[in-house]
C-alpha cells in the first residue's frame, strides 16, 4: 500500500534510466540524506561518532569496494586490507612529500596508486579462480604488510615504524572535531556510493556480472576476461585505497602496519557476506553490523546490570559474534540486503497480502 | 525458511539496532565526588599470560586503597576495566568509551600497556585533556615534555633499557671499548614496541664498533625457527630479547633447541617475568632480564593488599601470584597515578581531580625515598621525579637472572647515559613536532597549565 | 607438454635456490643440513594442519577456516585435563570432545547450510572459529599451559665426524615427525582398508552418486569432521608440547593455507609434500635470502618468511592452476 509503483509510468528513456525509478525510494533516500547531513550531527554523542559512525562510514566504503570485486565480478579476495594499507601509506607519503596538495587530490591519487597495485595482484586471477584465487590474494596481504614494515622510505624512516598524520585541512576547513570528521566522511562516502551505483548499471558493471555468472559463457559472447577482471580489481582497489587513506588520516591518526592486518581483510569479507554480495546497500548494512556488534556485545552486560569479569565479557563477545554470524548465514545466505528487499516486497502488499 | 519468518528476523534486527542507538546516545551518569581510573587491560587473546598479572596488580592496589584509607585523601577511587586484547583499534575504542566517565572530572589518566595504543592515543590525549602514562613502554621521545605535553613515560624508556643493556655487557667484557668487533643480536617483536630500541642501539654500535644484528619476529611470535637458526649461524656474543607474551617463552625454548647459552641472553623488562620463563622449564636457567622500578617479591604494600583485599575474597587473581614481576609492575603503575593525584590535590585541594589537574601532578611528581617508605613500597620502587622538560623521571634499571625458581637481582642499578640519549630524544621529538605542527612549550612560562 | 616444461623449470629454479648456499659457500654443509632439517620439521607441522583442511574439503567441499581454532581447542583440552589425569586419558577424553564438536558442527552449521555457495560456507567456518576461540578460553582459560610428553628439550649433537661443527637434533622434533608419519599411515590404512574409508572416498569422488547408492552423507560428514578433529589434536599436542599451549597456536591455520593451495585442496599426499616444500622453502629463504635482501635494499630487518610461502604457492598456481595434485576440471558452457 505504502510502497507501490502502480501508476508511476515512465514516459521517457530518461525516466526509465533513473537511478531510483520508484517515487517512494526517492523520498526515502531524500529523507535519509536529510537525516545523515542535517539531523545526525546534532543527535549523537562524540563517542557514537568516534567509535561507531566514523569507522562504519570508512569501512562501508571499503566493503563497497570489495563488493564490486567479489559481489559483482565474482573474484574472491581475502587480502583487501593490503590495498587499504597501500592507500593509507600513499596518502601519508603524498602529504609528507608534496604538502601543497589539497587533501581531496591526495585522496584520489592514493586511490589511483592502490588501483595500480591492485591491478598487479589481479593478474593471477586470469589464470586461477575460486578458492585458489582467494588464498592467492593472501599473498598480497602478507607481502604488503611486510613491505610497509620493512622499507623505511614508506614510513619516512620512523624508528618505530609507526606513522602519524597532521590534521586535514580542505580549503581552510579543518577536519578536527568528531562532527566535522563525520560530515566530511558522509559526503565522501555518498559521492562514492552514487558513483558505484551507476558504475554497476553501466557497460562495465554488466561485463563484471556476466563474468561472475559464468566466465566461459561471458567470453563466448565477446567480453574479454582480461579487461573485465582487471578493471574490477583496479576499481575495487581504488575504492579500498581511498578508504584506507581515510582510515589512516581521519580515524586512526597514527598507525602501524598491523592496523591493516588479515583480521581487517576478513572483517571486510564478513561485511559483504552478512550485508549481501552484489548489493551497494548491503555493504552499508554489513559494515554497520560488523562495527557495532562487537562493541554492543562487549557493553551489553554492563547495561543490563550484569557484572561479569572482563575476560568473561570478551569471551562471550567472541562466542556470540561467531554464533550470530552462523545464524545470519543460515537465516539468509544472501545477506541483510536480501531481507531488506523482502521487507519492501511485504510493504508493497501491505495491509492486504492477497 | 519462510518469508514471514525472514521478515520477523528483519523486524527484530531493526528493533535491536534502534535500541543500541538509543542506549549509546545516552551516557550513564556516575555519582560525583569520585576519582575515576580507566583500566585498559587484556585478559584474553595471545598476550593474556602477561596481561593478566599486570591487570591484577593494577586494580588490586586501588581496591586496597579504598579498603584501607577510604580512597585517596578521602576521595573514593573507582575503576572500570576495558578489554583491549592488545589491539590498537579496540584500545582506542576503550579510550573513547572511558574518557568521559565520571563527569565533570573525567578519566584520571590512561595507561594502555601497549606501545601501539600509546602511539594512537598520543594524538588524541591533548584534545581531551587527559594524560597518557606509559611506565616503561611507549614512545621513548615522549620524555620531552616540551613537545609531548600529555605523555609521561614514567620510570624509563626503551632507549634507557637498551642503553643499560649495552653498558652491562660492556662491563662484562671489561669496558665499553672492548665491545669492538663483538656481535649483538636484537630479537624483537615486529611492532612499534620492538622497533623502538633500534635507533639507540645503532648509535651505540657506531660508538663502540660492535655489530648489530636485527632479527624481527612476527606477531604473535610462535614462529622463531629461522630466527634462531640465523643466531646459530652468526653466533652473536649476546642476544637482546625485545619480546612480549608467548614470544618470550618461545624464544627461550628455541635458544635451548639451537644450543644458544641462556646466560648470554638479556631480555628487556617486558621479557623478564614468570610467564616468560616457567614454560621453558629448566632450560630457562641462567636467562637474564632487566628490571626497573619494582623487583619481584613482597613488602609492606603486599601485606596490606593481602589483608584488605585477598582476605576478604576480593582479589583479582590468585593469592600466590601477588608479588610476581608483572603484578608488582601493574601495582607500581597504578601507585604512580595515585601519587600524581595526591600531588595535584596538594595544589588544587582534596577533591576529585580533573585530567588537566592530574597532568600538573604528573609533571611535578616527586616520589622520593621517604614517600616510598611511607606508602609501603620500600625495596620495590626507585625514586621518580619529573619536570616539564623531563617526563620520564627516572632512568635506572638492574639486571636480574632466573635460577629456575626465582628471579635474583645480579647487577646494577645502572643509569642510562643521558649524554647519548638526550640528543636522539630531542631530534626525534622535533621531527614529531614538525610533522604534527605542535608548537614547542616554553617550560619557564608554561609551568602550570 | 608446455605445462610440464614450465613445471620442470620451476622445480629446477627451486632446486638451484636450495643448493645455492652450499655451492656459493654462504654456509657450511653442516649448517645447511640443519636449516634443511629445521624446514622439514616446520613443514611436518604445517602438513598436519593442512591435512585437516584437506580431509574436510574432500568430503564436504567446505574450506574449513576453523581448523586452526580446532588445533587450539584440542591442545587446550589435553593440557588442562592432563593436569588432573594421566596424559593418555586426557588424550582419549580430548578425542571424545572433538567427536562431539564435529557432531555439533555438522548438526548446527553444515546441515542447514547444505548446497550453499563455497564462500558462504567459508564464512560460516570463520564464525565457528570465533565461537571456538571464545568457548575454549572460557572453559579452559587464556593463560599459557604445558603439555609434557616427557621428552628432553636439550639438543643432541650428531655426525660431528662428517660435518664441521656437527648437527643439532632435537628429540621432540623427531617425535613430532614420527607422530605425523604414523598418523598419515593410519589415515591411509583407514581410507584403503575399511568400509567407512571406502565410503569416504566415494563421497569425495561424487556426492550425488555416493548418496544414490545409499551412503548416508550426514554420517560421513560427522566422521570426517571427527577425523579432522583428531588430526587437529595430534597437531595441537605436538605443537603445544614444543611451544606451550596458548591462544597463539590457532594462528598456524594461516601458515597451512599456502600448503593446501600448493598441494591441491583435495590431495592428502599434496598436503604432506606441500607442507614440506613450504617449510623448507621459507626457512631457507629466511636464513639465506633475507640477509642479502636486507643489505641490498637497506631494509629494517628480514622476515620474508611471512610472505615467501604465499609467493611460492602463487608461482606454483600460475603453472598448475589446481595445485600439484589437485583435480583437473574442464569448463563447459
Amino acid at each position: 500500500m505504502l510502497y507501490r509503483e502502480n501508476g508511476q509510468f515512465k514516459t521517457s528513456y530518461r525516466a526509465d534510466q533513473q537511478m531510483l525509478p520508484i517515487l517512494q525510494d526517492r523520498i526515502f533516500m531524500g529523507l535519509l540524506l536529510v537525516f545523515v547531513f542535517v539531523v545526525a550531527p546534532f543527535v549523537f554523542s562524540n563517542y557514537f561518532f568516534l567509535s561507531i559512525l566514523i569507522p562504519f562510514l570508512i569501512l562501508a566504503l571499503a566493503a563497497l569496494g570489495l563488493n564490486l570485486l567479489v559481489g559483482y565480478c565474482g573474484q574472491i579476495s581475502i587480502g583487501h586490507a593490503a590495498f587499504m594499507s597501500v592507500g593509507a601509506y600513499a596518502a601519508y607519503n603524498l602529504v609528507l612529500r608534496v604538502p601543497q596538495l589539497n587533501f581531496l587530490v591526495v585522496l584520489v591519487l592514493a586511490g589511483l596508486i592502490a588501483a595500480l597495485v591492485g591491478l598487479l595482484f589481479g593478474i593471477p586471477s586470469l589464470r586461477i579462480r575460486g578458492l585458489y584465487l582467494a588464498v592467492a590474494t593472501l599473498a598480497a596481504q602478507f607481502f604488503m604488510d611486510w613491505v610497509f614494515a620493512r622499507v623505511k622510505w614508506f614510513t619516512n624512516y620512523a624508528p618505530s615504524g609507526s606513522v602519524s598524520t597532521a590534521t586535514i585541512d580542505i580549503f581552510g576547513f579543518q577536519i578536527n572535531s568528531p562532527v566535522r570528521k563525520y560530515l566530511f566522511l558522509a559526503a565522501v562516502v555518498t559521492v562514492f556510493a552514487i558513483l558505484a551505483k551507476n558504475l554497476v548499471r553501466s557497460h562495465l558493471g554488466r561485463a563484471w556480472m556476466a563474468m561472475r555468472d559464468m566466465d566461459v559463457a561471458a567470453e563466448v559472447i565477446g567480453i574479454r576476461p582480461v579487461y573485465a577482471k582487471l578493471t574490477a580489481f583496479a576499481v575495487s582497489s581504488f575504492y579500498v585505497g581511498v578508504a584506507g587513506a581515510l582510515w589512516g588520516f581521519v580515524h586512526l591518526g597514527s598507525w602501524e602496519p598491523l592496523a591493516f592486518s588479515i583480521t581487517l581483510s576478513l572483517n571486510l569479507l564478513f561485511m559483504i557476506i552478512i550485508g549481501g554480495m552484489g548489493s551497494i546497500l548491503g555493504s552499508f548494512f554489513g559494515a554497520f553490523f560488523i562495527v557495532a556488534l562487537p562493541i554492543l556485545l562487549n557493553r551489553a552486560p554492563d547495561w543490563l546490570g550484569i557484572h561479569l569479569s572482563t575476560a568473561m565479557v570478551s569471551h562471550l563477545e567472541s562466542m556470540i559474534f561467531g554464533a550470530l554470524i552462523i545464524f545470519f548465514l543460515i537465516v539468509e545466505p544472501q545477506g541483510l540486503a536480501r531481507l531488506w528487499s523482502i521487507g519492501k516486497e511485504k510493504l508493497r502488499l501491505w495491509p492486504f497480502p492477497h | 525458511m519462510k518469508l514471514a519468518e525472514k521478515v520477523r528476523v528483519l523486524a527484530v534486527s531493526a528493533g535491536a539496532v534502534t535500541a543500541v542507538m538509543a542506549v549509546m546516545a545516552s551516557q550513564p551518569v556516575m555519582a560525583a565526588g569520585e576519582q575515576f581510573f580507566p583500566a585498559l587491560v587484556y585478559r584474553t587473546g595471545p598476550y593474556a599470560p602477561n596481561g593478566l598479572p599486570f591487570a591484577n596488580g593494577f586494580v588490586d592496589y586501588l581496591k586496597m586503597l579504598n579498603a584501607r584509607d577510604g580512597g585517596i585523601n578521602g576521595v573514593k577511587a573507582t575503576f572500570e576495566e576495558c578489554e583491549t586484547g592488545y589491539a590498537t583499534d579496540r584500545g582506542v575504542e576503550c579510550y573513547e568509551r572511558l574518557k568521559g566517565k565520571n563527569p565533570p572530572y573525567g578519566a584520571t589518566v590512561f595507561q594502555p600497556l601497549s606501545t601501539g595504543i600509546t602511539f594512537a592515543l598520543t594524538d588524541k590525549a591533548p584534545k581531551d585533556k587527559v594524560s597518557i602514562v606509559s611506565a616503561g613502554y611507549g614512545r621513548a621521545d615522549s620524555v620531552d615534555g616540551k613537545v609531548f605535553k600529555w605523555n609521561f613515560p614514567l620510570g624509563g624508556t626503551y632507549w634507557d633499557a637498551a642503553d643499560i643493556l649495552v653498558q652491562h655487557v660492556g662491563k662484562l667484557q671489561g669496558g665499553l671499548d672492548k665491545l669492538k668487533g663483538k656481535k649483538i643480536a636484537l630479537v624483537y617483536h615486529d611492532s612499534p614496541y620492538g622497533k623502538e630500541p633500534i635507533p639507540l642501539l645503532q648509535e651505540r654500535s657506531k660508538m663502540h664498533g660492535f655489530d648489530l644484528l636485527l632479527l624481527p619476529v612476527t606477531h604473535p611470535g610462535v614462529e622463531q625457527k629461522a630466527t634462531w637458526l640465523q643466531i646459530r649461524q652468526q653466533r652473536p656474543d649476546y642476544v637482546f630479547l625485545w619480546g612480549w607474551g608467548v614470544m618470550n617463552s618461545t624464544a627461550i625454548k628455541e635458544a635451548v633447541a639451537t644450543g644458544y647459552p641462556r646466560e648470554k641472553m638479556y631480555g628487556v623488562w617486558w621479557s623478564g617475568a614468570e610467564p616468560d620463563v616457567i614454560p621453558a622449564g629448566d632450560g630457562a636457567k641462567g636467562y637474564n632480564a632487566l628490571v626497573f622500578l619494582a623487583p619481584p617479591g613482597q613488602g609492606q604494600v603486599h601485606k596490606d593488599i593481602l589483608k584488605y583485599v585477598y582476605d576478604k575474597g576480593q582479589g583479582s587473581g590468585k593469592r600466590e601470584d601477588v608479588g610476581e614481576v608483572l603484578y608488582n609492575r601493574g601495582m607500581v603503575s597504578m601507585m604512580m597515578a595515585v601519587e600524581a593525584v595526591k600531588r595535584a590535590q596538594s595544589k588544587y585541594g582534596k577533591k576529585p581531580m580533573t585530567g588537566a589537574q592530574v597532568r600538573w601532578g604528573l609533571e611535578n611528581l616527586a616520589i622520593d625515598a621517604a614517600t616510598i617508605k611511607k606508602i609501603g613500597f620500600e625495596g620495590f620502587m626507585q625514586p621518580v621525579s619529573t619536570s616539564c622538560a623531563d617526563h620520564g623521571g627516572a632512568n635506572s634499571g638492574s639486571v636480574q637472572a632466573w635460577d629456575g625458581k626465582k628471579w635474583h637481582v645480579t647487577a646494577g642499578p645502572y643509569h642510562s647515559d643521558l649524554q647519548i640519549i638526550r640528543p636522539i630524544i630531542r631530534a626525534s621529538a622535533a621531527k614529531y613536532a614538525g610533522e604534527k605542527h605542535v608548537p614547542p612549550r616554553d617550560c619557564a612560562t608554561d609551568a602550570s597549565n | 607438454m608446455k605445462k610440464n616444461r614450465n613445471l620442470m623449470i620451476l622445480f629446477a629454479v627451486l632446486l638451484a635456490g636450495l643448493i645455492a648456499p652450499l655451492v656459493t659457500g654462504a654456509s657450511g654443509a653442516g649448517f645447511w643440513v640443519e636449516v634443511l632439517l629445521g624446514g622439514l620439521m616446520a613443514g611436518v607441522l604445517y602438513s598436519l594442519v593442512a591435512l585437516g583442511f584437506v580431509l574436510i574439503f574432500k568430503a564436504s567441499g567446505v574450506f574449513n577456516f576453523a581448523q586452526g581454532a580446532m588445533v587450539l581447542f584440542a591442545a587446550l583440552s589435553v593440557a588442562r585435563m592432563a593436569e588432573k589425569m594421566p596424559l593418555w586419558a586426557a588424550m582419549l577424553m580430548a578425542v571424545a570432545i572433538m567427536v562431539v564438536l564435529a557432531f555439533v558442527i555438522e548438526r548446527l552449521v553444515l546441515r542447514p547450510l547444505v548446497n550453499q555457495d563455497p564462500v558462504v560456507l567459508l564464512m560460516a567456518t570463520l564464525g565457528v572459529t570465533y565461537f571456538i576461540d571464545g568457548f575454549g578460553q572460557t572453559v579452559w582459560g587464556s593463560d599459557i599451559y604445558e603439555i609434557d610428553l616427557g621428552i628432553a628439550r636439550e639438543p643432541v649433537m650428531i655426525l660431528q665426524s662428517v660435518f664441521d661443527g656437527g648437527i643439532l637434533i632435537n628429540k621432540d622434533d623427531v617425535a613430532a615427525t614420527a607422530a605425523a608419519a604414523l598418523l598419515v599411515i593410519l589415515l591411509a590404512l583407514f581410507f584403503q582398508k575399511t568400509k567407512t574409508g571406502r565410503a569416504l572416498r566415494a563421497v569425495a569422488d561424487d556426492h550425488l552418486a555416493a548418496q544414490s547408492i545409499g551412503i548416508p552423507l550426514n554420517r560421513i560428514w560427522v566422521i570426517v569432521w571427527s577425523l579432522a578433529g583428531v588430526v587437529a589434536l595430534v597437531a595441537g599436542v605436538v605443537w603445544g608440547a614444543k611451544l606451550g599451549v596458548q591462544f597463539s597456536i590457532s594462528q598456524v591455520a594461516l601458515k597451512a593455507l599456502p600448503v593446501v593451495i600448493l598441494g591441491g585442496f583435495t590431495s592428502i599426499p599434496g598436503a604432506i609434500i606441500g607442507g614440506l616444500i613450504i617449510g623448507v622453502g621459507e626457512k631457507m629463504a629466511e636464513v639465506f635470502l633475507a640477509p642479502i635482501a636486507v643489505k641490498a635494499f637497506d631494509l629494517a630487518g628480514g622476515g620474508i618468511e611471512n610472505w615467501f610461502a604465499y609467493v611460492l604457492a602463487l608461482l606454483f598456481l600460475l603453472v598448475l592452476p589446481e595445485g600439484l595434485f589437485g583435480e583437473k576440471h574442464i569448463d563447459r558452457v
